[in-house]
């Protein structure tokens, strides 16, 4: 029974440990009130994905891929495109971030805060200013409109 | 000259697939640039980019008709499959590229009203956004690798996270959201594929299509088409997957809307298509058990999206809501899993492209003129505007299922799908869900011609107001950059229907019947 | 002998441009007007042309596009087809005329919308009756359901926004489940040809199946001919303008339904399949009830134009009883009852507008005595109804003669009773409104001078008041209607030996 727990582990565990990260990282998403924090749980989780890409390309006794003169089988090297997968997967993930923080900063210039709690309050009582006078409503969300700001920040980072 | 002049032509007509991308990818990232130097120039750009794309994919989608097995295989840089990376045109992906870069074509022109008083730095920015999201969704549409895929996602998806953002304050925290659930799409997809190399070593798709048959009976397949539902399930907004969806909808931006409502949440259906029909094929059991479980959750979304959709009163929200059903019947279709059904899915896919475009872009009309999205000030709008409410008619006809619009006809195949399997439930879901369309789309249609009028405020009575009597007199509804877009969108929905049997015959079932 | 024209297209195809074009025109009336007119009259010459090259044994056919992968959208003009299409047609150019002296003379709003969808409805209407197949038949049929909706709301008040829902309630409902019906016929069949004597065979399905898909087909039938107990959408229905009413409960919609029935019965299933199913026994109960009821409520109703639409329902039912017997007299009968009752009620339909905008009087009661003012349209109310009861000489005499023959010759004695019952019931409904208009019990009564209602309405009601009588007459005046029936019904009933 522990001999197979055993090797299980021996061979899967680095799996397990990652996927457990994985889903670490989604219920902190799901749990926690902060954007902020959200969006550094969503970093998590990108770091999780990039370790298990880079967990099953890693294989014991292979060599970088260079041409070494020694070895000559193929087998003999690591597999280089996860590696260079994960390269693009880091740069659409800084990408990611970048919008996300560019949005952060907006939402604190809008609302002055980035609690969801904080967020929900201040739409319920928006709420009740648009049933008091919708004609209001109207007009504030055509001022809204106007005062958007065309978000380019951190867009461009995902072209790979 | 005459001579180089060929000379380019053929070179172009070589390279249709990779141009659909990269002219407007460039026109993106000059956008900037150029709207520094002259307003203007940075639009332009933009927009005779999307208005090349769709020439070059409507000359690819004539190309891949008339090609050998109808697909064409673009090796990117000339490595040859396997290794480098291809696009895989066929029929089917070719046409929906057409569909998608004509919405954003019109699109771009449609924002033009909106964007007329904008800094250089805000219409340059929303240009290249929309620029973007175009590449991102025809790349993945044509891509035949399926990281590349993923990349093209990752653009996709960004761009429209920003372009929602521009929608004004309620729409930062839903672009937030969509940027939350969206990354735990992409790398939810991220999982799947990298379980797919493990077992195959390969990333072309069809290449690992074929290396994956003998490992099908793998219990990590499980996984991977778990992962893979996951992540198109947020892609597209699937029940249970969906709860970003009616926010992001309604509070992007109104000229993007249309575009990120019509054929943001189609690419992910047809790579689901293409993942689990193309690559996987029907004939394996841990598909047939992944698709089935993709329709239950289809059936599950065509009602509770309707649910939803009757107790809203934006008309934003509940399109966003229908947007849920009507992915139910492209996620029906895909559970039927059979010729029919997924022709259905297919047909419907391009269907709702129109339709949900079409509407989106008569309430931005509505929206630009009156200010309003709330259905109950719809009082006799289709006196002021009538084109507008003639697109949203057909509209909402189309999303009922009455023919002789497209709407009818998806539902039809998707009928004929579920009657070949025996499937009854689904006939009666379909029957259910056209129902609840048919009470929250036609009640809309009764605001409209029934309720009194109700008291607006005209953007052209204040203009002409602040404009004193210089003001000019509007002949159109609104300015014809808007009105052209709905009423080809109003039109298209019909046209849609008419041509059916066309685009069934030629694109879908040529593609589809390699497949059953 | 199968001859492709382009004239069954042209048929459906000028009021459906005409809409367009009321559409696009609606700033002026006379040219509006012109254009409906131009419509129905197009339509009209197109249908009329072809009844003699139908009833010589030609069937005209036009295939316009394909609608699915193996479906295509296919216009076919056979004996019953013609019968319909030419009685719609034809009375499309009646209403036409009388639109536009009614919305005129009562000063309505909305009056493009109105003979736009109007012209839609007609379009339906032919297409329905030209229809070829199934899948087509069910295009035009909701087309016909969608457009009706406006004409029901066209008051745009409370009331009208009610009807509207009650209205849409009760047919999209069965259209929907028509569209999985004909989903499984096709599965079953492999065809959705209308084929005289029916394309199913008893091999394709168990019986239980059969029936249960026969419901679903004939249900949406049933529902736009309001049997009991589908018909609470047809008298709240009457909010809308009498021209729509004439046009609902007369021609297009009502008459679409019954005829939809009989294609299911004749066509589909065919009499063979149906007599082993027993089904149609439960559908002429529901008919029977449904006469019988239906002359009840009306006799209970003052309102002129209720009472007629309870009538409605009460002469559709012989419709759906007549294809129900399963005999060739009783399909015959059937098919005439189409265009006696057609003429009859638009008639009356058109009478009772006549009352509204000339005397502003709605209800039976407050009409003492109006013949004296207005002859010539109590005269032709009385045709109407002497039609409607069944008098002989008057075309609606001819419809249940046959179907009393049809009863008869099926041997079923009861649905001969319940003919006769409801004639009884019609003169009890119909007759005191005749006497009320001509012998007022009170004398002291408003009309005393002659004031007939304007030209535009008064020759369409003299033209089908006409009509009715000289078909009742010659019942293959004019386009061989009666052939056209007896054709189509010995066509269905072929092989079948009583």
């Amino acid at each position: 029974m522990l001999e197979t727990v055993n090797t299980f582990l021996a061979a899967r565990g680095i799996y397990c440990l990652v996927f457990i990260l994985f889903f670490l990282a989604v219920y902190g998403m799901i749990t926690c009130k902060n954007y902020m924090k959200k969006m550094m749980c969503m970093n998590v989780m990108q770091v999780a994905v990039i370790l298990f890409f880079l967990c099953f390309a890693q294989k014991r006794g292979g060599v970088i891929p260079i041409l070494d003169g020694v070895t000559e089988a193929a087998s003999g090297y690591l597999n280089p495109i996860p590696h260079a997968l994960m390269l693009t997967a880091i740069v659409v993930s800084l990408g990611t971030t970048g919008v996300a923080l560019a949005l952060l900063m907006r939402m604190t210039e809008e609302y002055g805060s980035v609690e969801e709690d904080d967020l929900l309050s201040g739409k319920a009582r928006k709420k009740k200013e648009e049933s008091a006078d919708e004609a209001d409503e109207a007009e504030a969300e055509k001022e809204a409109e106007k005062e958007e700001t065309a978000d380019v920040t951190g867009k461009d980072p995902d072209e790979t | 000259m005459r001579h180089d002049r060929e000379v380019l032509l053929i070179m172009i007509m070589n390279h249709l697939p990779v141009l659909a991308v990269v002219v407007p990818l460039s026109a993106a990232l000059l956008s900037l640039l150029l709207s520094r130097i002259n307003k203007n120039l940075g639009k332009a750009v933009v927009i005779l980019s999307l208005v090349f794309a769709f020439l070059d994919a409507v000359g690819l989608t004539a190309q891949v008709l008339q090609a050998e097995g109808h697909l064409i295989r673009y090796a990117m840089g000339n490595w040859d499959a396997p290794i480098g990376i291809e696009f895989y045109v066929d029929p089917i992906n070719a046409l929906l590229a057409c569909f998608i870069t004509f919405i954003a074509m019109c699109a771009s022109i449609y924002s033009l009203s909106f964007l007329k008083d904008r800094e250089w730095l805000q219409s340059g920015g929303y240009y290249t956004l929309i620029a973007l999201l175009t590449v991102g969704l025809v790349g993945m549409t044509l891509t035949g690798d399926v990281f590349n895929l993923y990349v093209y996602l990752e653009i996709s998806s960004l761009s429209c996270y920003g372009l929602i953002a521009l929608g004004g304050k309620r729409s930062i925290p839903a672009a937030f959201r969509y940027l939350l659930i969206g990354t735990i799409g992409a790398s939810f997809y991220l999982l799947g594929i990298g379980l797919m190399y493990a077992m195959t070593g390969s990333l072309n798709m069809a290449d690992m299509g074929e290396l994956l048959q003998s490992q099908m009976d793998n219990p990590l397949m499980y996984l991977v088409c778990a992962s893979l539902i996951g992540a198109f399930g947020i892609k597209m907004a699937q029940f249970p997957f969906h709860a970003w969806q009616p926010d992001a909808y309604a509070y992007s931006h109104p000229g993007a809307s249309p575009l990120i409502s019509g054929a943001m949440s189609k690419v992910p259906a047809l790579a689901m298509i293409r993942f689990f029909f193309f690559i996987f094929g029907v004939q394996n059991l841990v598909i047939v058990d992944a698709t089935r479980l993709i329709g239950i959750l289809g059936a599950l979304g065509m009602i509770f999206g309707s649910v939803m959709a009757l107790n809203q009163t934006d008309f934003r929200r509940m399109l966003a809501y229908s947007s849920v059903a009507q992915l139910g019947y492209i996620a029906l279709g895909i559970g039927i899993g059979n010729l029919y059904g997924v022709t259905g899915s297919y047909l419907h896919i391009l269907n709702h492209l129109f339709m949900k475009g079409g509407l989106f872009f008569a309430i931005g009309a509505i929206q630009y003129r009156f200010g309003i999205v709330n259905i109950n000030q719809f009082g006799q709008l289709h006196k002021k505007m009538p084109f507008t409410c003639f697109t949203i008619t057909m509209g909402a006809l189309a999303m009922v299922g009455i023919p002789p619009t497209g709407g009818f006809f998806s539902k039809w195949y998707l009928m004929m799908g579920a009657m070949d399997k025996h499937l009854y439930i689904y006939m009666a879901v379909l029957v259910l869900s056209s129902l609840l369309n048919a009470i929250y789309f036609l009640r809309v249609l009764e605001k409209i011609f029934i309720a009194p009028e109700a008291r607006l405020a005209d953007r052209f009575d204040k203009e002409a107001r602040r404009d004193g009597a210089a003001a000019k007199k509007h002949f159109l509804e609104v300015p014809a950059v808007m009105l052209v877009p709905i009423v080809v969108f109003g039109i298209g929905i019909v046209a849609m229907g008419i041509f059916n049997s066309q685009i069934v015959e030629f694109v879908a079932q040529t593609a589809l019947k390699g497949v059953f | 002998m199968i001859v492709t024209d382009i004239r069954p297209l042209l048929a459906v195809a000028f009021p459906l441009v005409a809409s367009l074009l009321i559409l696009f025109s609606g700033k002026k009336p006379n040219i509006r007007e012109a254009f409906s007119i131009i419509a129905a009259v197009g339509a009209a010459i197109c249908a009329l042309s072809m009844s003699s090259g139908v009833v010589a044994g030609n069937v005209y056919e036009f295939v316009l596009c394909p609608l699915t992968d193996t479906l295509s959208l296919t216009l076919r003009v056979d004996y019953a087809g013609e019968l319909f299409a030419c009685v719609s047609s034809f009375l499309y150019v009646v209403v036409a005329f009388y639109a536009i002296g009614y919305m005129r003379g009562h000063h309505e709003k909305d009056q493009t919308g109105f003979f736009a969808f109007f012209a839609i409805c007609i379009c339906s209407a032919i297409g329905i009756a030209y229809s070829a197949n199934l899948l087509t038949f069910f295009v035009f049929f909701e087309m016909l359901t969608i457009a009706t909706w406006p004409l029901v709301f066209h008051e745009r008040n409370d009331e009208a926004k009610f009807s509207g829902r009650k209205y849409l309630i009760y047919t999209l409902i069965p259209g929907q489940l028509l569209l999985v019906g004909i989903v499984i016929v096709y599965a079953m069949s492999g065809t959705l040809d209308f084929v005289a004597g029916g394309f199913m065979n008893d091999s394709m399905g168990s019986k239980l199946m059969l029936s249960v898909v026969f419901f679903l087909l004939v249900g949406a039938g049933a529902v736009k001919a309001g049997m009991m107990p589908l018909h609470g959408w047809l008298p709240s229905a009457m909010v809308a303008p009498t021209p729509v009413s004439a046009l609902l409960h007369a021609v297009a919609v009502v008459k679409a339904g019954a005829f939809g029935v009989i294609r299911i019965i004749g066509y589909v299933y065919g009499p063979e399949v149906l007599s082993g199913l027993k089904v149609t026994q439960i559908l002429a109960v529901f008919a029977c009830v449904t006469i019988i009821a239906s002359s009840l409520i009306a006799f209970s109703q003052d309102n002129l134009k209720r009472r007629l639409a309870y009538s409605t329902i009460g002469q559709l039912s012989y419709v759906v009883l007549g294809a129900c017997m399963l005999t060739s007299l009783g399909m015959r009968g059937a098919f005439f009852q189409i265009v006696a009752h057609a003429f009859m009620k638009i008639t009356l339909f058109m009478v009772a507008g006549a009352i509204i905008v000339t005397a502003h009087k709605d209800n039976v009661s407050q009409m003492n005595g109006i013949g004296k003012a207005m002859p010539f349209t109590m005269i032709a109310f009385a045709i109407g109804s002497f039609g409607i009861i069944g008098v002989p000489f008057f075309n609606g005499f001819v419809s249940k003669w046959n179907l009393l023959r049809g009863a008869i010759q099926g041997g079923m004695p009861i649905y001969v009773v319940v003919l006769l019952i409801s004639a009884m019931l019609g003169i009890s409904y119909l007759v005191p409104v005749i006497f009320t208009a001509f012998f007022p019990k009170n004398k002291e009564t408003e009309f005393k001078e002659f004031h007939e209602a304007n030209p535009f309405m008064l020759v369409p009601i003299m033209i089908t008041g006409v009509l009715s009588v000289v078909m009742g007459i010659n019942p293959n005046f004019g386009p061989h209607l009666y052939d056209l029936a007896t054709l189509a019904a010995d066509a269905v009933m072929k092989g079948v030996v009583h």
